[in-house]
């Protein structure tokens, strides 16, 4: 669908590129996703639980409060990548 | 002013406004009435799709949960959240490009297959009735002990209104009433944990009250002062889990990706105009959860504080009143096994199973009620039912009686919200995906919007009749449902974005694979075997809620294997594929697609 299209004045993204840039930013945002709660939260809680966050131990707190903080602003990055990114495919900048 | 007639004010001007957005939000086309005609705002959507996760499991049965199994409940939270992460970044603007009505409707083109849309049809629904019984369960029991309604009228009101806006306004008047009952759910939620929180340590934010120091105990952080009485009376210490590293993982992920493959969630994510809306969405979905499940662990800290500073060792005679009134609903039991008239509550059973009470006119001696149910060896004489945690809070913290209306309010529009959108994924598969797209492709639209109406109505009957005969705790029941939305959905529909060459055969083969796999695991375990259910005879130690990780890996496993062996999909899937993965182009429409 978008072949058709591709004769345009700026330099827009192209599709496999479009695709590959968009992998890179989901691999790297559930790498995050990953450490914060199965790492944190439970292979490594006891560890981190040596150490702690006011009246929270670490680790304890990663597993209830701190990973849930995480997710929330991991979406919202990639909302606003993929704003960018959409922009760069679509009308070139 | 009395806490009945808080609860009837409260509760019915609560019903009154869904059933006034349910005739204004009147559906006229499938388009409206499977996905909104795709016109609703990502904000409005992000909070109809909170009301429509957040259950009576996560409202009423999660907090009791956590409160009971301290760290180990750590599972729920960052599974019923983190799944969210992965439907924003892997699932919802892929399925939204693609933009039909459905799962299925996606499984069933994605692969070129009428097998393929069949199986997905069922695994949708099988789902979804799961999760739904849990939904009428909550329903039951917030009428019959706030309302001292019979449970069987309790089920019936909550039946007519779901019946009444699901039926009438379709996707359209869910999702509005949905705004709604999402509103009145969150304050009802954060309400008592704000008046709890500041009542135990002075912090309004019960977020961070619970890591705080105790009122009236200065130096004494509230966990460690928790973890002391924990041990102090046998019990495990709250903080510390006694789950194997392995199964809390599986189960966390089972729950991740099961959230993330429940068709009532994806669904939602079609209503919304453009791909970046339906991305915005999530992101506000998932905001609006975060308010509840970051809250949930406060409450459950608090809750557990609480009654372990009032109950145990405390003579039956002195029990506060809410202690008595939750004994005569059943939920709470009591058997003096050393016959000194005070409740000993520690680590362990007071009997097997749930409380079979004698009637209430057979007394003990100290006046609470008589148990048919064999003691156990151990010391502990206490049951208190899970489930009570949230709607017995407000109470044990002696909160104003419109603040426990509020609950019973809240916990309803948690249940309905949840069973609504579950009764239109039935009703969408029924009409659409089987009636309409398998049996009859020349249905006209006013015929179709005919079947969903009559598929949502039977549903509802269905749901109800679950209600009135509920199967085990709310909580444990819902988690079975993810295992299957793990180990079927997820996969077909990621490998259908993320790998061009997965093929009919190995997608099909992939799903029954996995389905069956973790149907039978936990069918064997949880019902056939109960007595068997114990870690040494699991499967890598992996418990029946986290074996959806385990049938999921299976799944891949079976479609990789297989479709490495048939042939290619055809070219225009490649195209597909490829049109999906892309935004929309500049004045590119996204219109419902009438097939």
């Amino acid at each position: 669908m978008s072949e058709s299209k591709n004769e345009i004045k700026h330099e827009k993204l192209d599709p496999v590129h479009y695709w590959r840039e968009n992998l890179k930013w989901v691999g790297a945002l559930l790498v995050v996703w990953f450490l914060v709660s199965f790492g944190c939260g439970i292979l490594w809680v006891d560890q981190l639980n040596q150490f702690h966050l006011g009246g929270f131990q670490l680790g304890f707190w990663f597993a209830q409060q701190g990973s849930i903080y995480v997710f929330v602003v991991l979406i919202a990055i990639y909302v606003r990548l993929m704003k960018r990114l959409d922009k760069k495919f679509t009308s070139g900048d | 002013m009395d806490l009945h007639y808080w609860t009837y004010l409260i509760v019915g001007l609560t019903f009154a406004l869904y059933l006034g957005i349910a005739i204004w939000a009147k559906a006229s086309t499938t388009g409206d009435f499977y996905i909104a005609g795709k016109g609703v705002p990502a904000l409005a959507n992000g909070m109809a799709t909170a009301a429509d996760w957040m259950s009576a499991a996560s409202f009423l049965g999660m907090a009791g949960l956590i409160s009971f199994a301290g760290y180990d409940g750590s599972v729920y939270l960052m599974g019923w959240t983190g799944g969210y992460v992965l439907l924003a970044l892997l699932l919802a603007p892929y399925l939204r490009k693609f933009g039909h009505f459905t799962v299925p409707d996606f499984v069933g083109d994605r692969y070129y297959s009428k097998t393929a849309r069949v199986v997905a049809l069922f695994c949708a629904i099988f789902i979804s009735f799961t999760y739904v019984c849990g939904q009428m369960r909550g329903v039951g029991i917030v009428f019959s002990k706030f309302l001292e309604v019979p449970i069987f009228w309790g089920v019936l009101i909550g039946m007519g209104i779901v019946f009444f806006y699901a039926v009438l306004g379709g996707m359209k008047g869910i999702t509005y009433t949905q705004v709604a009952q999402y509103c009145v759910l969150i304050f009802a939620f954060t309400v008592p944990a704000i008046f709890i929180s500041l009542m135990l340590t002075g912090n309004p934010v019960p977020q961070l009250g619970f890591g705080g120091h105790v009122v009236g105990e200065p130096g004494v952080y509230l966990l460690d002062k928790l973890d002391g009485l924990s041990k102090e009376l046998g019990f495990n210490s709250y903080t510390g889990g006694i789950k194997p590293k392995m199964d809390m993982f599986c189960i966390t992920m089972a729950l991740m990706v099961g959230t993330a493959g429940l068709p009532h969630v994806i669904i939602r994510f079609y209503t919304v105009k453009k791909v970046s809306a339906a991305r915005v969405s999530a992101f506000w979905a998932l905001l609006f959860i975060a308010v509840l499940y970051t809250t949930a662990p406060a409450i459950a800290v608090f809750a557990r504080t609480n009654l372990l500073t009032t109950i145990p060792n405390q003579s039956y005679g002195d029990a506060p009143e809410w202690f008595k009134k939750w004994e005569s609903a059943d939920l709470i039991a009591w058997q003096d096994k050393n016959k000194d008239g005070k409740i000993q509550y520690t680590q362990g059973a007071a009997f097997a199973g749930k409380p079979v009470f004698l009637g209430s006119d057979h007394r003990g001696k100290s006046g609470e009620r008589l148990l048919a149910n064999v003691p156990t060896e151990g010391a502990n004489e206490l049951f208190v039912d899970k489930d009570i945690m949230v709607l017995a809070n407000p109470e044990i913290a002696q909160l104003p009686n419109w603040v426990i209306a509020l609950v019973a309010a809240g916990g309803l529009a948690a249940a309905l919200s949840t069973a609504a959108g579950l009764l239109l994924v039935i009703s969408t598969s029924v009409a659409h995906d089987l009636v309409k797209k398998t049996i009859d492709p020349n249905m006209s639209e006013k015929e179709e919007l005919i079947v969903a109406r009559l598929a949502a109505a039977i549903a509802v009957l269905i749901a109800g009749y679950f209600g009135l005969n509920p199967p085990d705790y709310v909580a444990a029941i819902v988690a079975f449902a993810f295992g299957l939305a793990a180990s079927s959905f997820f996969p077909v529909i990621i490998l259908g974005i993320f790998c061009r060459r997965m093929n009919r055969e190995g997608a099909i083969s992939g799903m029954i694979a996995g389905i069956l796999f973790t149907a039978a695991y936990i069918v064997f375990f949880k019902f056939i075997r109960t007595d068997l259910n114990v870690k040494d005879n699991w499967l890598f130690g992996i418990s029946p809620e986290g074996i959806g990780t385990i049938g999921m890996l299976l799944n891949f496993a079976v479609a990789f294997i297989v479709s490495a062996f048939t042939p290619k999909p055809p070219r225009e899937i490649y195209d597909l594929v490829n049109c999906v993965r892309l935004p929309e182009q500049e004045g590119e429409e996204l219109d419902v697609v009438e097939h």
